[in-house]
């Protein structure tokens, strides 16, 4: 049997593929990589693309696709930190900048949301002193 | 007979707010369910990227990262992991009045505070709090993904990077098990290195494209799974705390139940003697 090479493929809302293979190509961000056994450490970053991962055995290879990610090797294990979502800079700069008007936003107008949670609490509230109520009413009459 | 009528339309409102309660009672077992098997799926991601970053911890000492260098805290950063809905038990207020314990030992020795939360009760609650809240997002739903996320932490992120804030802490609540979650507040950044210190020999990772650029990345997703996972497992423990909740609720109404229909029972009773009584006295009479 040929030498083989531990792989994990994971992303942050699951476990994509863990086995052994002979070799793995991955869409590295300077060209694509392919990693056998034996391979110096490494740490890259991944652009989106495909990653191969041929089992040996004279089968299929198996197809993975990522957005994006980071590719770590240790001479014995490939492991993949795939991303799920798209990633760019000014992609996770828009997003921030989302993020920070909605604060601002619902600093800005404390009506709507904020005042139903509020009515919502007072109302919580209100329900809990009339069962008190009701209790001490039912408590007296019986 | 007085009351009898009143007692019976209590019962049947009783009634009708059990059924609902029972309903809310079964749909949270089974986002429960879900929810455990979420917390389970981003287990594997987290645990590899432990690893990778418990490799770099002892790989590469000659450059460090903003995010493993401690410093004086000025003003620290919190994110804060709440629901989005209430009826829930006293699941989010159990975290809050933890934080706020937090934030009055930071106010007292002169630290400021932000946040930035995620839910909406926290963005209610610390909004009234009249805290600083920076960056917020809410309506994750019971899925809730990691890109929903990104914007919200990078907005802190990046205050640190600036040097803005000087530590980050992320507050939610942690699943033990059905019955009990416990608030939980851990610091974020700095990462703290509690990493194995076996450091057998001397070696260290290529980088590509170069050592900045991919601990940057590295980094900020490892923060990032982080706070995905704290909302994985506060999605857990808000359907299970609900289910709690509701199955007392359900309970609770049972119980009330009981108690009405027995005085309904009593008054109808005391209605019937009394005409009796009556009729007898009238007959008497006669």
């Amino acid at each position: 049997m040929a030498m083989t090479i531990h792989v994990d493929i994971v992303s942050a809302e699951g476990e994509i593929f863990s086995g052994l293979a002979e070799m793995v190509y991955a869409p590295a961000i300077m060209g694509e990589v392919g990693i056998a056994p034996r391979h110096t450490p490494l740490v890259t970053q991944l652009k989106p693309g495909e990653i191969r991962v041929d089992t040996g055995n004279n089968q299929e290879m198996q197809h993975f696709y990522v957005s994006g990610g980071i590719l770590e090797v240790q001479p014995h294990v490939v492991t993949v930190l795939a991303d799920t979502a798209i990633r760019a800079t000014d992609l996770d700069e828009a997003a921030a900048q989302e993020a920070k008007r909605r604060a601002e936003d619902a600093m800005a107008n404390r009506t709507s949301e904020f005042e139903y949670a509020k009515a919502q609490a007072e109302l919580v509230e209100a329900a809990a002193q009339l069962r008190a109520i009701e209790r001490i009413r039912k408590g007296k009459g019986a | 007979m007085a009351g009898a009528k009143e007692i019976r339309t209590q019962i049947a409102s009783i009634k009708n707010t059990s059924k609902i309660t029972k309903a809310m009672e079964m749909v949270a077992a089974s986002k429960m369910r879900k929810a455990q098997n979420r917390m389970a799926a981003t287990r594997p991601y987290a645990e590899k990227m432990r690893n990778v970053i418990g490799h770099l911890f002892h790989a590469h000492p000659e450059y460090k990262h903003t995010f493993m260098i401690e410093r004086e805290v000025k003003r620290v950063g919190y994110i804060i992991v709440s629901s989005d809905r209430g009826l829930c038990g006293g699941l989010n207020n159990n975290l809050f009045r933890k934080l706020v314990k937090d934030m009055r030992v930071h106010r007292d020795s002169g630290t400021e505070v932000d946040f930035c939360t995620i839910g909406n009760k926290a963005l209610g609650f610390f909004g009234r709090f009249g805290g600083n809240v920076v960056s917020q997002a809410t309506h994750l739903g019971d899925t809730p993904h990691i890109e929903d996320l990104i914007g919200t932490v990078k907005v802190m992120l990046d205050a640190y990077a600036e040097g803005k804030i000087d530590r980050i802490y992320i507050a939610y609540n942690h699943f033990v098990n059905t019955m009990t979650q416990s608030p939980t507040v851990e610091q974020l950044v700095p990462i703290a290195s509690t990493m194995e210190e076996e450091l057998r020999h001397h070696w260290d990772y290529i980088y590509e494209p170069d050592s900045k650029d991919v601990l940057d990345n590295l980094l900020s997703r490892y923060v990032e799974s982080l706070v995905y996972q704290s909302v994985v497992e506060n999605g857990a423990s808000e359907q299970s705390a609900r289910m709690v909740a509701m199955k007392a609720a359900s309970d609770n109404a049972g119980d009330l139940i009981d108690e009405l229909q027995l005085i309904y029972n009593k008054a109808r009773q005391a209605a019937i003697t009394q005409e009796i009584s009556e009729i007898v006295g009238g007959a008497a009479a006669v």
